[in-house]
């Protein structure tokens, strides 16, 4: 009954438009409400001594002077939680064989990683907690170490977990086609080492945690800096004994997240376990330091790989092996082998070949664990298969453009499976790649790059095809045993003034999911977006769901939103035509007013609807009861993802002399399916490209010999700054997705997808006068600088 | 925020706020050793909080009229030590009479750090990575000293001895820098390599040349980041007093970097690659000096 989704021009259309985000002033004012703002009566404040060593034993720890400290409330150790709380394991059992030791909040007698948290204070402030853990002595016996991929895998080197033999967390095998006859008789066959660097998320907002266990009801409520509060309700729920309804998690404004705060940390497991033993409000917020050393780290991958292409430059094949470390456990729930197991499905997924095989080996090393990170493994599976296209063109002779021209799968030839054995529903690598040549004015790039390298300038210029996993459905973490939902809820009110409360279980950490659920809702009942409010992240009002992750806020929750509101408009109609004796299908709404369904001309306002149903429902014929309230939810069908794709260009110049590198330009050109809201799409891609752009040139957690990480601080670690970021150009390509009536999928991890592969295939392009290339991310003028043989 | 909130993480301190300098001398020396003069505090703070230094005092000096204010005096301009990084750029006195502290200033941090960092606080300091201790050099600036022994000024070629430690002794403050007045003969030239605009250079280097038509009568090169303190470059400089600055004579002051700079051992730029930055950087200043003749 709704007019068509794309049509502008009617009244209440949101679907399409952009509209700045309700809660955007409130958090420029300084109005945001984050977990680091909330001060609980007779709340205490949590400190945590680190291990020094990557790899201990602890002998003893003595903790006698920290307790007399006066202020101090509670220390404890390894031994005091693991009494409290019960151990969790992050595997998941659809990955066969995958195995990790069990973890508690504080370790027993070991430590496996600098960083990692050994004892907690609890004390009246910060400081004082942070003056106690000064007085306490830990006795550690240094045990050997697994620093890096090859020292991991060497045979007879150290071993991590005790009852191991290796240090193997997972192997992974794909074999489809027949690769090995496709690279005999292949005209051209192109080979590389790739290696990524650890980047972490940096988020603005450090992890925050409160948790206030009310012994006198039972009760536990946890203030959170998360994503996902369902999933961490369910997790206090079952590690701490506690009934799932009596765990509340609320998770309020969040400072950005990233994918950073999906997962189980021990601070914050161990907060919520010294707040049961207290019984009283617990807070602990990690400083930068402790960021940087025990929030998940990402990617560490060292990938080699070949591609077979015809005479023609036709591809037949790749073959491709990741090793991937990943630190000393893997993380709990959703594991640290998600990435790489993307990584090797990921792979030459743009182009139409059909022999694939790979090898997934992942690592156990004496580090802070790695987990997902916005757009997990995309980024390496994206750079290493558009490096080699790249390769293979200068091989062939053909233009960057034209190979991939040849090789995408066409635009009319979907549904097409991917010989990773992803199934695509329908993408658009022609069009893209089309409507980039024309939105970067290739032609005049490359004349300019001519130009300017006669006069010693080298300009490059990178473009790099992605497909992005979104919408996922329980193939992703159900299956493999993870109680985490692939499904969202929304419970929809009229208030007795006629305006709509949206609950919904999508949440919100900065991009705007509030946003552009209100437009769902009032774009498909008919009311004015201010007229909508939506409410996130309280799972003791909202319904339980996936939450914000993987890009599924928009497609997932967004679907939810609008089946909900169909479902309440027919609600509210039904009232309507029993008021004004009519049909409700002669019926329609606008602007808030029921209108004639035909003629539009008005009849009565939905508040006076709400005030008949909730003041005067004696004056309704009777046995009608009014429905204002609904609840919906949705779970995904048909196919397990939602696939995108989108291709980037980018414009750099490359300073030989000193090996930095100015990135002039970046261009995207990005298929999600339908656009809720232009503006909020075009931040998710800019704010990922700029993600990309970190990790392709700024970002890397560097660590010594010993497993120390050397760079842990904001004048070390460097993230991408507005006066190194280019403007970014983009331009959208719209394929709605079948399985849902919105059409919408993903768009939050794009921008990061192919960032990075673009850099690389731009700075090998600059360097191609010279007889250097490069292949390790990131990008960093020692190495540029290494290639070009300059010292 | 307040102290019981998170964000405060330095140990407990006492402040103590001194209107001249003879309270902030007395009130370090009562305190022994254990006191911290605190200017800016854009080094000292985060230092502080990362629980590095712990003093038991604070010796807040920033309302010391005496130390404040840009000035001529004689053939110097008197930069007050309070100075900040942010007046660098907005005072004419030191675009006129210390262009090369103009031009270094940009490069030094991000606004809101250059709005309360001083100039006298970064030369107290002597990061080698910094920009205007080097500068002190290359622009034969003086720097003026009074302890519980006395007033004095010492040139900055004995100021910086060996990393972060200077001529300054324990309880001495650095009043003010005499930089000698910008004169029409003398030609400048800055800049550096960071990664990151704002952030500490990889490689950095001032240039201040006393020219007569194209020959060099005298030149001064500083360099940052290339070792335990800022660093003359006195072969180099050799090389090029009393000739011109054409092509071979640039190379040869480049070539002859290699023994004036023994750069530290580091990953991130090994000692190979920051000589061969800062040959880059040479060069390119010098190329640069030569063009505004
Ligand atoms: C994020 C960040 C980036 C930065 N980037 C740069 C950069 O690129 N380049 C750069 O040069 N600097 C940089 N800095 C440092 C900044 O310039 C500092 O302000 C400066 O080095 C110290 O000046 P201050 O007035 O803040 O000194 P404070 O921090 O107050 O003091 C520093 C030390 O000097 C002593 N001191 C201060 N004044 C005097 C005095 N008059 N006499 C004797 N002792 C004194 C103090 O006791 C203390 O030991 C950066 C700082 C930050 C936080």
């Amino acid at each position: 009954m709704s007019a068509p989704l794309t049509s502008l021009d009617r009244p209440n259309s949101y679907i399409g438009r952009s509209v700045p985000r309700p809660n955007a002033k409130r958090l420029l004012a300084g109005r945001g409400r984050y977990v680091s703002d909330l001060r609980l009566p007779r709340m205490l404040y949590a400190a945590f001594l680190r291990s020094p060593h990557a790899h201990a034993k602890i002998v003893s720890i003595n903790t006698d002077e920290a307790r007399k400290l006066e202020g101090v409330h509670l220390v404890a150790i390894g031994a005091d939680l693991a009494k409290i709380c019960t151990p969790w394991t992050g595997t998941l059992d659809h990955f066969k064989g995958m195995i990790s030791a069990p973890q508690l909040p504080l370790p027993l007698d070991r430590v496996v990683w600098a960083g990692q948290a050994v004892v907690a204070v609890v004390a009246e402030s910060r400081a004082i907690a942070e003056d106690a853990l000064e007085l306490i002595e830990v006795d550690y016996e240094d045990l050997p170490l697994v620093v890096d991929i090859d020292s991991a895998r060497a045979a007879g080197g150290p071993v991590i977990n005790p009852g191991s033999t290796n240090n193997i967390c997972f192997r992974a095998q794909l074999d489809n086609g027949a690769v090995d006859d496709a690279f005999a008789h292949a005209a051209h066959v192109v080979e590389e080492e790739f290696s990524f660097g650890r980047h972490t998320a940096v988020t603005l907002e450090p992890r925050a945690i409160v948790a206030d266990y009310d012994p006198a009801a039972g009760a536990l409520t946890v203030h959170h800096a998360t994503q996902t509060p369902y999933q961490f309700q369910d997790l206090y729920s079952r590690h701490y004994g506690i009934a799932e309804a009596h765990v509340r998690v609320v998770a309020t404004d969040i400072g950005g997240s990233f994918g950073m705060k999906l997962h189980v940390y021990h601070e914050d497991m161990a907060v919520v376990g010294l707040s049961i033993l207290l019984g009283r409000p617990v807070k602990y917020v990690a400083d930068r330091i402790e960021s940087f050393v025990s929030d998940i780290h990402a990617r560490d991958h060292r990938v080699r790989a070949r591609m077979a292409l015809d005479a023609k430059g036709e591809i037949l094949a790749m073959d491709v092996r990741d090793l991937t470390a990943i630190g000393a456990f893997s993380t709990y729930p959703r594991t640290s082998v998600v990435e790489g197991n993307q990584v090797i499905r990921l792979m030459g997924a743009p182009y139409r070949f059909k022999n694939y095989r790979a090898t997934l080996e992942v690592i156990f090393q004496n580090k802070v664990q790695t987990s997902q990170y916005r757009a997990v493994g995309h980024p390496i599976a994206c750079a290493v298969t558009e490096r080699l296209v790249d390769m293979a063109a200068a091989k062939v002779g053909l233009d960057p453009f034209s190979i991939r021209a040849q090789n995408v799968i066409a635009d009319d030839a979907y549904p097409q499976t991917s010989p990773t054995g992803y199934r695509f529903e329908a993408l658009s690598h022609q069009a893209c790649l089309k409507r980039l040549h024309e939105l970067m004015d290739y032609d005049g790039l490359r004349a300019e790059q001519a130009d300017l390298r006669k006069r010693g300038v080298y300009r490059g210029i990178g473009i790099a095809a992605f497909v992005e996993i979104t919408n996922p459905s329980p193939a992703f973490y159900g299956v493999g045993g993870a109680r985490i939902s692939s499904q969202d809820g929304a419970i929809l009110s009229v208030t007795p003034s006629g305006e709509v409360r949206c609950l919904i279980s999508v949440t919100e950490q900065g991009q705007g999911t509030e946003a552009i659920i209100s437009q769902i809702v009032a774009d498909q009942l008919g009311i004015a977006q201010e007229h909508v409010k939506v409410i996130t992240g309280d799972t003791e009002v909202t319904p339980h769901g996936g939450a914000t992750w993987a890009c599924r806020g928009a497609g997932i929750g967004g679907e939810t939103a609008l089946q909900a509101t169909r479902a309440l408009k027919r609600n509210i109609l039904e009232i309507a035509a029993l008021i004004l004796q009519e049909q409700p299908s002669a019926l329609d709404i606008i602007n808030g007013e029921i209108v004639d369904a035909g003629t539009r001309n008005q009849r009565i306002p939905i508040s006076e609807i709400a005030r008949i149903a909730y003041f005067r429902s004696d004056t309704l014929p009777p046995g009608t009861q009014a429905q204002l309230t609904v609840s919906h939810h949705f779970a995904p069908q048909g196919y397990p993802f939602a696939f995108t794709n989108g291709i980037q260009g980018c414009s750099l110049e490359v300073d030989v002399e000193t090996g930095f590198v100015k990135v002039l330009k970046h261009f995207i050109v990005e298929d999600c399916g339908r656009i809720i809201n232009p503006m909020l799409v075009d931040e998710q891609l800019r704010g990922g490209i700029v993600q990309g752009l970190g990790a392709a040139l700024f970002e890397e957690c560097r660590y010594s010999e010993t497993g120390q990480l050397v760079n842990g601080s904001l004048a070390d670690y460097l993230v991408p700054m507005a006066m190194e970021m280019p403007d970014i150009v983009i331009a959208h390509v719209e394929t709605p997705t079948a399985d849902t009536v919105l059409g919408a999928k993903g768009v939050g991890e794009a921008g990061t997808a192919a960032a990075s592969a673009c850099v690389l295939n731009a700075v090998n392009d600059a360097l191609t006068p010279f007889d250097a290339t490069i292949n390790s991310i990131p990008i960093t003028p020692i190495k540029i600088l290494k290639a070009l043989k300059r010292f | 925020m307040d102290i019981e909130e998170t964000a405060v993480k330095a140990r407990a301190f006492s402040y103590f706020r001194a209107a001249t300098i003879d309270q902030a001398l007395d009130a370090h020396a009562r305190a022994g050793d254990d006191a911290r003069f605190i200017a800016g505090g854009q080094s000292l703070v985060p230092a502080l909080s990362l629980r590095l230094q712990a003093p038991r005092l604070l010796i807040d000096i920033t309302h010391i009229d005496e130390m404040r204010g840009v000035r001529r005096e004689g053939g110097y301009l008197r930069i007050g030590a309070l100075t900040r990084h942010c007046e660098m750029l907005s005072e004419p006195l030191v675009a006129e009479f210390a262009p090369l502290l103009h031009a270094a200033a940009p490069f030094v941090a991000h606004p809101a750090i250059r709005n309360r960092g001083t100039f006298g606080g970064s030369v107290a300091l002597a990061d080698p990575a910094s920009e205007f201790p080097a500068m002190t050099l290359a622009l034969d600036a003086e720097i003026e000293i009074v302890g519980p022994t006395g007033r004095r000024r010492v040139k900055a070629d004995d100021f910086f001895l060996d990393l972060f430690e200077t001529a300054l002794q324990p309880g001495e403050l650095i009043t003010a820098i005499y930089v000698p007045l910008f004169k029409a003969d003398q030609r400048f030239a800055f800049d550096e390599l960071a990664r990151r605009r704002g952030d500490y250079a990889m490689v950095g280097c001032g240039i201040m040349a006393t020219c007569a038509g194209d020959r060099i009568n005298d030149i001064r090169i500083s360099f940052f980041s290339v070792g335990n303190t800022p660093t003359r470059v006195k072969g180099a400089e050799a090389t090029l007093i009393g000739s011109s600055l054409d092509a071979e004579r640039i190379a040869a002051a480049q070539a002859a970097l290699e023994g004036d700079l023994a750069p530290p051992d580091s990953d991130e730029v090994p000692p190979a690659m920051r000589l061969h930055l800062a040959r880059v950087l040479l060069g390119r200043l010098l190329g640069r000096l030569g063009e505004s003749a």
